[in-house]
């Protein structure tokens, strides 16, 4: 029905590369005048980026831009301005501590702060937004927010509008008022396009939807005529398989025990929401999600940095033959215990003591004859890094920020080793000899390139980068490892090292819980996947038997919790 | 006590804290663009340097005194301004640490003054002291003609230069808090990717306001040496009454018209010592003289802490307060 009009914005042929990385290449795009366009893709396949080269953040490296038939050139956001579009950035970009509208009217020139109010109400009530132009912003909710961000686009006369996951931190009954309003935005002429991943909302509230997929434009179609699974497979696509060998998990025992995880973020609005899973030992545990569906504070809860409102996290450390002692316990409780045939010698037979004099059972237990299974648990929620450490868990955390959370930038590799040993040691001064050690075995055996262990980490590639920060964490052995999207920006050869790293742990018996985005990777190398969705789990799955479109509809489908909101 | 006392005790308050009132209106402009000038120490010694070297040339000059008075404010207005540009290149342009090269820009200023002003080869203290100070005794001198040095002295700065302290404090306020410029550059403090993306240009304006600011705050410099103390020992302590600057600042919690009453606080607080001193039966020892002149920076800390309980965001300092912009991190 488009078709026979003409199109308002068409991008022809678009490639834009980030050094090395293609993050979109050869895109094709059209926006007819009042429709509502949806792009859909996964995280990471350049949805944003094609955006933002419309909102003249970027400037494409290939391709056109035609607006009404006539090429133009978008250098930045005023460009974009005047050729009547505006796009609603993720994360806004407001003045928290101006009133509405003094934010609207930021940057215009020759207009009066006296004539906004009255502008910015007749626009409110043109398409239904409920807005108080009097009200500072730190005052607001995330939707009157972003209500304000969309007010400010229209007030700048945009007739395209490109909103960047606007649901992402909406209630159900705001999204529902969005939609609304963009249907009233759309019924005025003006085109909206919505970057998103979910389907439900794609097939809610889009006229037409291009998918995308790892930087390249796969099909554009008219939403009447796509359904859910057909999206799916083509967000997807088709199973790759890769070379990365799986072994058996040995002798899986439950190592890591979460249960009812729930935490928010500091808007006070849910991350976690009842996540509960088993990690065993000698596992690799994979956790998909498109980004921010909770992985980040998951992880972050486990290493200790999360706030949680509630749910527990329990660390088994089952220890054995272990030399009982008197120590902890008395003589009379030994004895209560051994009768209950809780101990075992060094044969592994079960040690009675029927029949043996008080000293002679003392002899045998100090001569470490006298051995026990224990299974310690520990709680490790509420708990410090540092606590956790001292409670003698062995827990490695490899985060998503490597240079911000995991290393030191401008320190080089011995320091930063030493961030992890700084506390060993009774002397003065800190022992660097060790830790240089540990530096120069990491650069040997992960084959790290850098000039030497005192080069600052910040100078190194990402894949030495990570692979510095993945052997320190490796290196105390950990019986839990959580590696969050350990390969993100690294090229084959670097993400193959990490592999192999995560599954030598795996085989020696660690936990490793990995986070990753590309789900054929996920396929290859974990022998669980847990699948997560706005905080939720969606899924747990077995990796050698899943289906991929199986995955694709767990990250993206609309929760079971969230049809029962929209029954009440 | 008499109440010649007192008034004479509030005149010299009041005038006193002239000097703060020019050093924090200057840097409360410059703090609203997200910079944080540490150098206005030395800005204000640049400045009263600056404008104490055209009043040394002029000074005995037959020109008629009220060019005179317009080239010494107008002199020491460049010369601050100048020393602000130079923060500005460093910290807008090349983007180094807007502390370091505040207090950088602070051990040169002190420096080079203390050369200029100690080196009778380059200053004519006659010219610029002796001669010009009635003239800057304006609208006071006209009705008092036949002023004594004890009158003056009496009189304090209550002059051009008081009355220009108080008119820009109030017009500072004006222009940040009622006028679209106010606007933009508060929104560049706060967050200037944001003002960026709404067709600010950031770097433009973070000039502007921090060589407006410096200027500003070295005509605090001229007055304190040729107006309040009208002395040639004057500018060796300047360079204190740069960081009590920078107190006020926050004393006021970064608004400009309050920097009237904030420095006239400033101004008892600091110099009660001797106050009380004449009160009868009250002694003032050698030692409770300094602890006393620490009042100022007692108060602001304790404004501090009370600003930062009460919590209110617009109490709080601009956001980006300290943090250079770059375009490309977004």
């Amino acid at each position: 029905m488009q078709n026979t009009k003409k199109p308002f914005l068409e991008m022809k042929n678009i490639t834009k590369c980030f050094g090395e990385v293609v993050a979109n290449h050869g895109v094709n795009l059209d926006v007819y005048p009042g429709e509502v366009l949806a792009i859909l893709g996964e995280n990471g396949c350049g949805k944003t980026t094609l955006m933002n080269m419309l909102s003249g953040i970027y400037f494409p490296d290939e391709g056109h831009i035609l607006v009404d038939g006539k090429e133009v050139v978008i250098r930045d956001p005023k460009d974009a301005f005047d050729l009547k579009i505006g796009m609603i950035h993720q994360h806004f970009k407001l003045v928290d501590i101006f009133t509405a509208a003094e934010n609207i009217d930021l940057g215009i020139k020759g207009s009066s702060l006296k004539t906004v109010n009255a502008r910015v109400r007749e626009i409110a009530d043109r398409y239904g937004f409920n807005i108080d132009p009097e009200k500072k912003v730190y005052d607001m909710s995330v939707s009157e927010k972003q209500t304000v961000e969309i007010i400010k686009v229209l007030y700048r006369g945009a007739d395209i509008l490109i909103l960047d996951e606007p649901t992402a931190v909406l209630t159900l009954q705001e999204i529902r008022k969005l939609f609304a309003i963009l249907r009233s935005m759309v019924a005025d002429g003006k085109s909206v396009i919505i970057i998103t991943h979910k389907l439900n909302e794609v097939l809610e509230v889009s006229d037409r939807v291009a998918i995308m997929r790892k930087g390249e434009h796969i099909a554009t179609v008219n939403t009447s005529e796509a359904t859910e699974n057909m999206l799916t497979e083509m967000m997807v696509g088709k199973k790759i398989s890769l070379n990365i060998d799986r072994s058996e998990p040995l002798d899986p025992q439950p190592r890591l025990e979460i249960t009812g995880l729930e935490a928010l973020n500091p808007e006070g609005i849910p991350v976690l929401k009842n996540v509960s899973f088993t990690v065993n030992g000698g596992e690799i545990l994979g956790i998909a999600g498109i980004a921010g569906s909770g992985q980040k504070e998951l992880l972050e809860a486990i290493a200790g940095l999360q706030p949680l409102t509630s749910g527990s996290i329990v660390f088994h450390n089952p220890k054995k033959n272990k030399p009982v002692t008197f120590y902890h316990k008395s003589f009379k409780r030994v004895c209560e215990l051994a009768a209950a045939g809780a101990f075992h010698d060094p044969s592994g037979k079960p040690v009675s003591f029927s029949g043996l004099s008080k000293a002679q059972i003392m002899q045998l237990v100090k001569e470490g004859q006298v051995l026990f299974n224990e299974d310690e648990a520990m709680n490790l929620r509420d708990k410090t890094p540092l606590e956790i450490r001292e409670l003698g868990v062995r827990l490695s955390f490899v985060p998503e920020d490597r240079l911000g959370m995991g290393l030191v930038g401008s320190m080089g590799i011995t320091d930063n080793m030493m961030l992890r040993s700084y506390r060993k040691g009774h002397s003065f001064f800190v022992d660097r000899k060790k830790p240089q050690e540990l530096g120069k075995r990491i650069i040997e055996e992960l084959e790290v390139v850098t000039p030497g262990v005192r080069t600052p980490v910040r100078r190194l590639s990402g894949g030495n980068v990570q692979k510095v920060l993945v052997g320190r964490e490796i290196s105390s052995s950990p019986k839990v490892l959580m590696a969050a999207y350990p390969v993100r920006g690294l090229d084959i050869n670097s993400s193959y090292t990490i592999y192999n790293l995560l599954n030598k742990q795996k085989q020696n018996g660690a936990a490793v819980v990995f986070v990753g985005e590309d789900l054929d990777v996920l396929m290859a190398l974990c022998d669980r996947i847990v699948v997560m969705n706005s905080g939720t789990i969606t899924g747990i799955v077995d990796a050698r038997t899943v289906q991929k479109e199986e995955l694709g509809a767990l990250m993206t489908k609309t929760y079971p919790t969230d049809t029962a909101k929209e029954a009440e | 006590m008499s109440w010649q006392n007192w008034l004479n005790f509030i005149i010299d308050a009041l005038t006193f804290g002239a000097t703060f009132m020019y050093g924090s209106t200057g840097e409360i402009i410059t703090e609203k663009s997200g910079h944080l000038n540490l150098g206005i120490p030395g800005i204000m010694c640049m400045g009263g340097a600056g404008g104490c070297l055209m009043l040394s040339l002029v000074g005995g000059s037959s020109l008629p005194p009220f060019l005179i008075v317009i080239l010494g404010i107008l002199a020491s207005f460049l010369t601050a301004s100048l020393m602000g540009a130079i923060y500005c290149f460093l910290t807008v342009t090349l983007r180094s640490n807007q502390n370091v090269t505040g207090l950088a820009l602070t051990t040169f200023g002190v420096g080079l003054m203390k050369v200029i002003m100690s080196n009778k080869n380059i200053i004519n203290v006659k010219n610029y002291l002796v001669i010009p100070k009635e003239y800057y005794r304006w609208p006071f001198s006209l009705i008092q003609k036949d002023l004594q040095a004890a009158d003056l002295a009496a009189m304090g700065g209550l002059g051009i230069m008081f009355f220009l302290a108080v008119a820009i404090a109030i017009i500072a306020s004006y222009v940040l808090y009622h006028t679209k410029v106010g606007l933009n550059l508060r929104a560049i403090g706060e967050n200037a990717a944001t003002a960026d993306a709404a067709g600010i240009n950031v770097s433009r304006y973070k000039y502007c306001a921090t060589i407006i600011g410096s200027g500003i705050a070295g005509l605090g410099g001229l007055y304190y040496i040729i107006d309040y103390m009208v002395s040639q020992e004057a500018y060796l302590s300047l360079e204190a009454f740069g960081w009590l600057s920078i107190a006020l600042v926050i004393f006021v919690l970064w608004r400009p018209h309050l920097t009237i009453p904030g420095s006239f606080i400033f101004g008892i607080l600091f110099s009660c010592s001797s106050f009380i001193a004449i009160i009868p039966g009250i002694t003032v020892t050698m030692a409770a003289k300094p602890l006393l002149r620490m009042l100022p920076y007692v108060v602001t800390v304790l404004v501090l802490i009370i600003s930062s309980i009460r919590n209110k965001r617009e109490n709080q300092p601009p956001a980006s307060l300290g943090v250079n912009y770059f375009r490309e991190e977004r």
